[in-house]
Order: C-alpha cells, then structure tokens, then sequence
C-alpha cells in the first residue's frame, strides 16, 4: 500500500518531510503525556487478540446517543470498544460500566487541550490498537459504507488487508431534521435515523492538500446554513475512522488527517478502495442545550472565535430542511448519489 | 464413473471441513493438502475434524507462497496420493478450500460422464493471448524468480531488472510451448497420469521451479503434451478484478451465483453463512443439465468495473477524485448559455420559459446572487444561491446543478458583469451550446443615467471581458457548440439568427418573438465613447443616427415580429 499511496500522491521536498515526521514524533510524545492524565475505570483489554476490531471513542455526555452506537458497531463486528469519558455528568459512565464489551478511562483533564481528545486516544491506540483494525467514531458518527448490512467491518478488512490497503475512508454526513432543530424530542432506544432522515444531496466540494496528500471535503447543511459567507471555514467532512494500526502511527487533527501522510490517500479513485459515510447525528434535539454549554465551556474547534456565532445560529434553532432535502433511504441511495463509493470491492 | 477432489488448504478450516464432507458425502474421494505454515494446533483440529469421514485423507505438507513452485508441489502430491489410492476415481477436479460446489454433485458427475474423454483446464499461449492481467506475462519463463514477491519486493524487482539488463533468457524445455492459465482445473485420470508420470519430469519440475507463478502453467503446459481432447475453460467460477486479484462473493451476491450455473465459485467470504447454507444444505435434488455460464456474472461484473473506472459524466463527487475533468465528459447535460440576449430583447427569459420545455436561469453567475429559475434561494440538491458558496469553486458549482437535475435541459444567461471564471469550462464543454451577441451590453450602460465619466471605465471594463471570452470562443480547442454575432450582424436579421438558437433548442412552430430593446440613442451613446477615447468595437459598426438602425428596427418597435 505505501508503494500504492507514493504512486499516487505528489511527492514532497525531504524538508517538508522531515517537518512531517517531527510532527508526528511530537504528537506521539504528547499521546504518551496525556496517557499519565487517565484513570482507568474498567479494563477488559485482556480478550483483545489479532483478529479483534476495536472502537475508540472520547464522549462526554452522550447517554441518548449510547444504546444506537453500541448497537450498529456490534452489528458490524466490533469486538471492543475503548472509551474515554471526558466527564460526563448524564449518566453516560454508569451507562458504560454495564457493557460486558467495553473498556473504560475517565478524565476531567480540559477536551480542548488533549487536542479534542485525539490525544488521549492515540495512547489507547498505541497500546492496544498496534497491529489490529481499529475504528475511531465519536458517538454521533455511525460508519456505514456500501453493503454493510450484508458484510461486516471483518469482510471490509479482510478485503482491505488483501489489497495490502491498511486504511479506510469515510465521509461525514450531515443529518438533520425537518423543522426546527431541537424540535423533535427524540426517545432513547429508537434509531436517531427517525427523525434525523434528511441530507443535502450534493454541493459538496472538494480540493487537494498537498501536504498531507489527501483530499478535503466541504459543504453540506453546516456551509450551506451556517458558513454561506465564509465557506472556507465550514467543517471539513473527510475522515480516515479505520485504520489497521501501526506503531508510530498518529491522527493530526481528530480523524481527518493521519501521519504517516500515505495514510491519507483514501479517497483516490486510482487506489480503487472502497469508502464510507459516517452519518453525522450531531442535530439530535440535545443540540441546543449542547451548543449552550460548548459555548460557555469554548473546547471545541481550534479557532473559537470563529465559532461563536456559529454557536449562537444554532441555539436559535434554525430550520435546516429545505425542499431540496433528501430523505435519507440506504446505502445504495448514497451510493447512487456517488457519496460513497464501492471501488473494486466485488 | 467417480470425480475425486483435490483441495488446498491454507485457511478457514471450518468452512473447508464443511466443503470436504460435502463432496465425501456424495461419495466423492477427498486429498487435502494443509499448507505446511498452518500452525500444528490448528492442522490436528482441522483434521481431527475429518477423522470421521472415510473418503477424506491428508497429503504431504509443503509451504505454499503465492506464486511460488510450493502450489505445484502440493498439487503433485495430492494428485499422486489420489490416484494410487482410489482406482476408481475417472476424473480428478482441483479447487481451494474456499470454493464453494454451486450445483448439486450429480450435476457435475453427468455433465462429465456425458464428456468421459474431456479434459476441462483453461490454457493459452502466452505468445497469443494478453492472458495475464498486469504484470509478467512471457517474462514469467524466461526469467527466474527465486526470490518471493511478497516477502522480498525489492529482491524480487532488482533481480528482475538484473536479469533483463544483462539479457539473461532461459530455454524453455524441448518439446514443450508455454502455455497459461487458471490455476483450478478438472483431468481425466488417464492424462493427469501421463503427466505425473512424464519421463522428463525431474528436468521439467527443474525448469518450473524457476518460472513465476507456475500454478498458473505447469499443468496447462503439460496436458498440451498428453491430453487427447482438451476443453480450454475451468469449471470453477473464478473472478478477477482488473488488477488480477480474485474476486471475493459475499451473501449478497447469492442471486447471481445461482444464475451463473457453474458447479464451483471461488472464492467465497467464510462467513458468508447464507451462501454455505444455500449451497450445501438440503436442497431440492433435480435433474439439471445447464450449460455452465459464467458470462452472465461477467456482464454484472464488467457493467460495474466500466462505471469504476469510467465514472459517471458530470458527476465530480470525491468518489471521483482526482479525475477533476472525468474521462467520459464534462458535464452531465447538454445545455444552452446566452449572452447578451437578455439585454438585447426585453424580458428574454420569461419568453424563453414559455416557448421552450428548457429550465432557463437568469445570470446563473451574477455577482450579487445566482439567478435560478423562478429565483429559488434553495434548488435541487440543496444547491444555495449564495455568491460566496459558488464562487468557491465555480466549476464544481455548475457540473453539480447539471449533474443534480440531468434529467432537465438547463438554459442560463451569461454577461461580461457576471463573475467570469467559468468560461473556460463552458468553452471545453461537448455539452455547452453558447451564443453571444457581442456589445449588447452597451444597451444597459445607454439607458443608464450615470455619470458619463462611471459609464466609460465600465464600458471598457466590460469591452475587455467580452474580448477576453470571445477570444477563448475561438480558440482551436473550443469543444463546445459557439455561435457569435456581433450586435450589428445581429440585427441584420434577428429573426433568423434567434430561430437559429431556437432549433437547437429543439423549439420547433413559429413562436411569437420577444421585444427588442430600443436602440434610441445608442450610435450616439458609442459615439460619445468614442469621442471620450473609448472605442467600443465588439459591437459592430453603428451609424449615429444612421438610416440603416430605423430601416432594420424601427419600424417593427415594439411589435412581435412572426418567424416563418
């Protein structure tokens, strides 16, 4: 696959190189500090062994979002989840200490400066994850790609491994309700998918990045609404969640960008590998009192400043349904769309 | 009339046991052959298995590598274990322990009864047919290749380089013409005896253990020599990508296995519970003498591969990238642009509307907001008229509303005020059919009551920017359909020259046009341009208040004029 990815991503200077791998070396040495700031709770890491799929996840007050989130990663075969709990106050560790099938950390040390929890999990992904497929989804992503119903993450990575591909890309989408955000109270052991039915279909745009080799993707409802003036600072929507783990290995910044850089050539029609779609339930009915606190407590997004008006739309729950809204139907439908791609996976 | 079976094993062991009591049930003689890297623990579970199963026995171990001569051996032993140990066995069929039977064993044992002399193994020569996809072809046997190319690329590749710069050939054995093909094949006894018992054999087994992935040619090689009657296909469906790498079927794909009619697939996903359940459950024995027919899979297969790597015109999601113009087209949809129409005829766009079944937009690239059709601020996928968004890349902006509504024919109005970056991508576009009146844009800056000295730098700001296009309209390498008058050829004769337009538009009858705008004033406002410094010149000559302007247009003002 390294020979696969250098064919198809532009070439760097050996200086640009070299900053690249200070970079990740510096990244690691940070995951290893940030280690020191975990408490472990719950360990079941002893029944992991090569051919186990584990899922990484920092979460802070996700209780509505738990039941779903376990439920359609076991579905696909994941074997284990390791989850960190950023001082949840919901409910959500109790919650997680029932489940036979994860692994618990606890910390109330600030999200923002364990790089949003990325640090945090590159030590968990280090320790545990070398060597095996490992997932990164927060708990409003749920990873779907083409086929998923019938073919588990094994029969992907499997596949992938065959190719000698050792990453996979997914895309995020947006889902949002019609009518007004927050307006629908969603229950919790049903589907987000009931009332988080809509994307936006199209206006996605993309551009290469040279120096991580990857392609990034911008628009959906967030540019659309929220972003229309400064499209250059909308949410990028490319991730890399899965990713058979290597010593050495680091995400940049939360799963959108990776190091070592072939890493990131997910996307490229050439390499013909499948990708997915992380359906994106960020737009639950909790949103607004989510976006309430994140205000106050300013640990999301690098830049704050740029997001507090951000902030303050969304509290003033918009309407973000349109008549041009898809109503979200399955897989093929995606596929159809050309949001995901199948790639030479038969 | 008995088929035995000789199936290589390197993993999955549940689902080869399954396979193997499958065929021993059916009364066919089952030889395994276990890689010799499978652990031990997991090779005596495996066979304690079988232990049960009389017809089922275990051969001589050798390690396997992909494309080594490790295949051959394996295969050598199973086969000489096969036949010394079942006298009755006619036929003998090879596959892997993740082929999975299709049809019930009565089917394959009557379909090779029918043909007792056949020997089913696809070979070709290498000099005549592309066999390979990717990779070595003849170079597989006039090189060598001691070195794996899994576990030592490098090697492999430098010594591949080595050989040819030095131009290093082996002969190849006398008497023998290379041939190729799929590794799974079906023999007669009495040929996969000759060949096993071939009195060159050390020297050919020599030679082979050399050559680059032998499985694939030493038997479709050798049965040249001793097969009376060869049939060049392999009775196990086996897929291959583009690339050469075995298709994997997974449950999903069970429909299309069953129409496919071949006794065996390979390879199949061992947890594809459904298919080992459809397959080698209990089913409905009858009697079926179908044609085995892999091409209905080929054509699923090839439709799908096509779209992979051809993508979908005018579709530039990131499943595409970097394919930023695709192979196939630009855009989506043919569609018409008009410039300086909508200034030369009053209220051009609701007539277009009405006369033609077209969706017409105003200026799609106006650079205060885009102009949709019927001025939605929100259209088809979602697509927002906000100026910021599609300027931030305009050209996936307009593939993605064609791409979006492909099923409409899109019409749009184009002027030097508009936001021009586009305009090469029109320009390059099969699809694009663009008609200019050139200097129309004047009409607008004449009825204006600007200051004379704003009306000049923008008159010349626009003339630039309507040169600029109209020189990359006439560019050699312009693809896209282009007609371009200058406005004074252009009331020469507006009838003619808008019906033009019409019929590519597929508006056919005679409707009624659309008003001109006044040209009251106008040689005098070019004239003062003029006087200014300015010179107007994409517009043609226009007298100052010439007799020609009223001869053509003034008599008909404000009346519609009919086209014949």
């Amino acid at each position: 696959m390294i020979d696969r990815a250098r064919l198809v991503q532009p070439r760097l200077s050996w200086p640009a190189r070299y900053l690249l791998r200070l970079k990740r070396k510096y990244l690691l040495w940070r995951a290893r500090k940030a280690a020191k700031q975990l408490t472990v709770l719950k360990d079941c890491t002893a029944a992991i062994n090569a051919s186990s799929l584990l899922c990484f996840a920092t979460m802070r007050n996700e209780r509505q979002r738990l039941p779903y989130y376990l439920e359609h990663y076991r579905r696909l075969g994941i074997t284990q989840f390791l989850i960190v709990d950023n001082d949840s106050d919901d409910g959500t560790r109790e919650y997680l200490l029932d489940q036979p099938d994860v692994s618990l950390w606890t910390t109330d040390a600030p999200y923002r400066s364990s790089r949003f929890g990325v640090d945090w999990l590159t030590g968990l992904q280090h320790r545990y994850g070398r060597g095996i497929w490992c997932l990164t989804a927060d708990a409003d992503e749920i990873l779907i790609y083409p086929e998923w119903q019938g073919r588990d993450l094994h029969a992907l990575t499997a596949w992938l491994d065959e190719q000698g591909q050792r990453a996979f890309g997914a895309m995020m989408l947006d889902m949002y309700p019609k009518g007004s955000l927050g307006g629908q109270p969603q229950a919790n052991a049903i589907t987000p998918f009931d009332t988080l039915r809509w994307f936006d279909a199209d206006t996605y745009t993309w551009d290469y990045k040279k120096r991580y080799g990857q392609i990034s993707i911008r628009g959906g409802p967030r540019k659309r609404v929220f972003f229309q003036d400064e499209p250059d600072h909308a949410p990028h929507l490319h991730k890399t969640p899965l990713v058979r783990w290597a010593r050495g290995d680091v995400y940049v910044s939360s799963t959108h960008t990776l190091l070592p850089r072939y890493l990131n050539a997910v996307f490229d029609a050439r390499l013909e590998c499948p990708t997915g779609v992380l359906l994106h339930t960020k737009f639950l009915d909790e949103i607004i009192a989510k976006s309430e606190e994140e205000k106050v407590r300013r640990q999301h997004f690098t830049y704050v400043e740029r997001y507090e008006r951000y902030y303050d739309e969304i509290i003033a729950a918009p309407d973000l349904w349109c008549d041009a809204s898809q109503r979200y139907a399955n897989a093929q439908q995606l596929e159809q769309l050309g949001l995901m791609r199948r790639g030479a996976w038969p | 009339m008995r088929i035995g079976i000789l199936m290589l094993v390197h993993t999955a062991f549940d689902r080869a046991a399954q396979v193997a009591q499958y065929w021993a049930a059916a009364g066919c003689p089952v030889v395994i052959h276990v890689d010799e890297k499978v652990p031990d623990h997991a090779f005596s579970r495996f066979q304690s298995a079988l232990s049960e199963v009389a017809q089922v026995s275990f051969c001589d171990r050798h390690a396997c590598e992909w494309g080594m001569w490790g295949i051959v051996a394996a295969t050598q032993s199973a086969a000489e274990q096969m036949l010394s140990q079942h006298d009755d066995v006619t036929h003998v069929y090879l596959m892997s322990g993740s082929c999975l039977p299709l049809r019930p064993v009565s089917d394959l044992k009557d379909y090779l009864a029918a043909r007792p002399e056949t020997d089913f193994i696809e070979s070709a020569t290498t000099a005549d047919v592309p066999w390979t996809v990717g990779g070595l072809s003849a170079e597989r046997f006039t090189l060598r290749f001691p070195f794996s190319w899994k576990k030592h690329r490098l090697l492999f590749d430098g010594y591949v380089r080595w050989q040819r710069r030095l131009g290093l050939r082996r002969r190849f054995p006398i008497g023998l013409k290379p041939h190729m093909g799929s590794q799974w094949w079906c023999l007669t006894r009495k040929t996969l005896s000759a060949v096993l018992t071939d009195p060159d054999r050390p020297a050919i087994d020599r030679y082979f253990k050399r050559v680059w992935i032998p499985d694939e040619s030493y038997f479709q090689t050798l049965v040249r020599r001793h097969s009376k009657e060869i049939e060049s296909r392999s009775l196990t469906l086996s897929k291959f990508d583009h690339q050469g790498r075995p298709h994997i079927f997974y449950e999903d794909h069970l429909s299309l296995l069953r129409r496919s009619d071949c006794f065996v697939a390979r390879k199949i996903w061992p947890q594809a519970e459904g298919l080992y359940q459809a397959f080698l459950g209990a089913r409905a024995e009858t009697a079926d003498h179908a044609q085995p027919n892999p091409g209905k899979i080929d054509r699923v297969f090839s439709h799908a591969m096509e779209r992979r790597l051809r993508g979908r015109a005018g579709l530039y999601m990131q499943s595409r990238f970097p394919y930023r113009q695709g192979q196939t087209g630009v855009t989506a949809a043919p569609y018409a642009v008009f410039q300086g129409f909508s200034d030369f005829y009053e209220g051009f766009e609701p007539w277009l509307t009405q006369v033609s079944d077209r969706v017409v937009h105003g200026h799609l690239f106006a650079s205060d907001r885009v102009e949709y059709a019927g001025r939605h601020s929100i259209t088809q996928g979602t697509m927002s008229d906000n100026v910021r968004i599609r300027d931030y890349d305009p050209e996936s902006f307009l593939t993605n509303l064609l791409w979006n509504s492909r099923d409409a024919r899109h019409c749009f109005q184009f002027s030097p005020r508009d936001e021009q970056p586009i305009a090469q991508l029109m320009a390059y576009d099969v699809n694009a059919q663009i008609s200019v009146i050139a200097g129309a844009w004047a009409l607008r800056l004449c009825r204006s009551d600007l200051d004379f000295k704003l009306l000049r730098k923008e008159a010349a700001r626009l003339q630039k920017r309507e040169a600029a296009f109209l020189s990359l309209l006439r560019s050699p390498w312009v693809k896209a359909r282009v007609r371009i008058w200058s406005m004074a050829d252009f009331i020469e004769a507006p009838q003619e020259n808008l019906r033009s337009c019409l019929t590519d538009l597929g508006v056919s009858g005679t409707p009624d046009l659309p008003d001109q705008t006044s040209l009251d004033g106008f040689g005098h406002f070019l004239q003062d341009l003029k006087n200014h410094g300015m010179h107007p010149y994409v517009m043609g000559d226009f007298p100052v208040e010439g007799e020609a302007l009223s001869r053509e247009v003034s008599p008909s003002l404000g009346k519609p004029y009919i086209v014949q």
